[in-house]
């Protein structure tokens, strides 16, 4: 028997209020896959990854971590988020809290590892995405580059399961994504498991395996980026990718 | 600037000034005063510490209770939400007379009855109430996206709230709690009206009653300032160092 995928959404449904954001999530990833989403602004790309990582709760269906669910109520959510890495569009990281802090902050409070292997970890982490001898630097005293390497690093360093990445070049000036993604290229390399979502088409094209488009709460299209970008099936596709174009941002 | 001049000038120059000088300036009298009032306001200052420590440990657990979102904390959240609209809507000094007086007539047995305890107790309760509100506010203007982050980290709740929260909470609440810290220092005075011995106000008045000379007063205003001045200093300096968020 073949390992279960590593994320694995079943039909899972999400509304807030009477406004239906998922209407029925299908979708697999597996191991040392990386998926890329896009869709509309408000299409609900956030709001699933948000749901996979446990912060906000899905209404119907489930989700799944390794074959296991994780959207039961007896499932502890805090070892659940131990396993998965979230990176968000406006970085989050803590300010009051130096880099090396805030990347070690999870190891040693969330994971019970000790300070002094926590901090080696994270300094060698640090220094792998360029960020050696910014240490002691506050997040505010760096670039948004750099503050979007910090927390793909903070991510990191609870050596999670899958990489949940939202729109995390969305906030940057246009001068600093490239950094930014050639990280993610390395990790790609590296084989780590990601949920991309994007508004970067090269990039997703460059390094998902698959590229899905979220539509009117469901997935529309699936498949490899040389089929859904470069020749869709649904007119949904081609409509989300004509509008693109349009906006010169392919 | 100005203004003052003026206003010196008018005072200075008005008829009643000798007399006034006498009464409220009199040099030999403040010598002999000073003394008995600086020891009674040593007692002032101890109560405005041990009564500040007390509500900032019992306002911050209200704010706390106050924030969280537990469904079954709702019952001593509603408590937390009444004790703070009550108590910041009496008059301290009608609440050192309701509790200096009312706990007493009680005749309740094992409550203590000392005025010292029940005047802290009300200043406890009415400061008590004013900062957790500052600290609520601290709480709330942390940005979502934090506790977010912290809890994505794989932080319980109240991991979050310890590391990522309150740190960035307290902060920003700096500078008003200083303010309150004024405030309670001067309302300290408030107590001296369930007759404690010792306290500087009350000195100076007993000092005036037998003198007929107001000077004691003026002592004791002075001993105030000594204390209240610095500490505005430190507000202003803070509140211009924390342009927004302490680094
Ligand atoms: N916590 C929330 N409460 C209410 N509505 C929400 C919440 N989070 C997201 N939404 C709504 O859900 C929809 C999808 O949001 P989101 O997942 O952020 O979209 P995307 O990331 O694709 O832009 C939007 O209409 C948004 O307003
Ligand atoms: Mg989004």
């Amino acid at each position: 028997m073949s390992a279960p995928p590593v994320l694995d959404f079943k039909s899972v449904t999400k509304a807030f209020g009477e406004r239906e954001v998922l209407r029925g999530i299908d979708l697999e990833v597996a191991e040392h896959e990386a998926v890329a989403l896009i869709g509309a602004s408000g299409s609900g790309k956030s709001t699933l990854l948000r749901c996979a990582d446990l912060l906000v709760d899905i209404d119907d269906g489930d989700i799944l971590l390794d074959g296991e669910v994780i959207t039961d109520p007896s499932v502890d959510t805090v070892a659940v988020r131990r396993k998965l890495g979230l990176v968000f569009q406006a970085y989050n990281l803590f300010p009051h809290l130096n880099v090396l802090k805030n990347v070690m902050l999870g190891s040693v409070q969330g994971q019970g590892i000790p300070r002094a292997e926590a901090e080696e970890q994270a300094r060698s982490l640090l220094a792998r995405f360029g960020l050696e001898g910014r240490e002691q630097d506050r997040p505010d005293d760096l670039s948004g580059g750099q503050q979007q390497r910090v927390a793909i690093v903070r991510a990191l360093a609870g050596k999670p399961r899958a990489l949940l990445l939202d729109e995390i070049t969305s906030a940057l000036d246009p001068e600093l994504v490239g950094d930014v993604l050639e990280a993610v290229r390395e990790l790609k390399y590296e084989g780590v498991t990601m949920l991309i979502v994007t508004h970067e088409m090269g990039f997703a094209r460059d390094v998902a395996d698959r590229v899905g488009l979220l539509h009117d709460g469901g997935i529309v299209e699936l498949g490899p980026p040389s089929e859904v970008l470069f020749a869709p099936k649904q007119p949904e596709t081609r409509q989300f990718l004509r509008r693109l174009l349009e906006a010169g941002r392919m | 600037m100005l203004v003052l001049g003026g206003l010196a000038a008018l005072i200075l120059t008005s008829p009643g000034w000798p007399v006034v000088r006498e009464t409220f300036f009199s040099w030999d009298q403040f010598k002999e005063s000073f003394p008995d009032v600086l020891k009674a306001f040593w007692f002032d200052v101890r109560m405005f510490m041990v009564v500040e420590v007390v509500v900032l440990a019992f306002g911050l657990v209200v704010a706390l209770v106050r924030t969280t979102r537990a469904p079954a904390l709702f019952p001593i959240r509603m408590l937390s939400v009444l004790y703070v609209d009550v108590f910041r809507g009496i008059p301290t000094l009608l609440l050192v007379y309701l509790i200096g007086f009312g706990i007493p007539a009680l005749e309740l047995s094992g409550v203590p009855t000392s005025a010292v305890i029940l005047g802290g107790t009300a200043l406890a309760l009415s400061y008590g109430a004013y900062v957790a509100e500052v600290y609520r506010a601290g709480i709330v203007s942390v940005h979502r996206g934090q506790r977010d982050a912290a809890r994505a980290i794989g932080l319980t709740e109240s991991q979050a709230l310890r590391h990522v929260i309150l740190p960035q909470a307290v902060r920003r609440v700096g500078p008003p709690l200083l303010n309150d810290f004024i405030s309670l220092q001067k309302d300290v005075v408030l107590i001296s009206v369930l007759g404690i011995t010792g306290e500087a106000f009350r000195t100076a008045l007993i000092d005036n009653a037998a003198s007929f000379n107001y000077t004691p007063l003026i002592a004791a205003a002075f001993c105030y300032l000594c204390v209240t001045i610095p500490l505005a200093r430190t507000v202003d300096r803070l509140s211009v160092g924390t342009g927004g968020l302490a680094r």
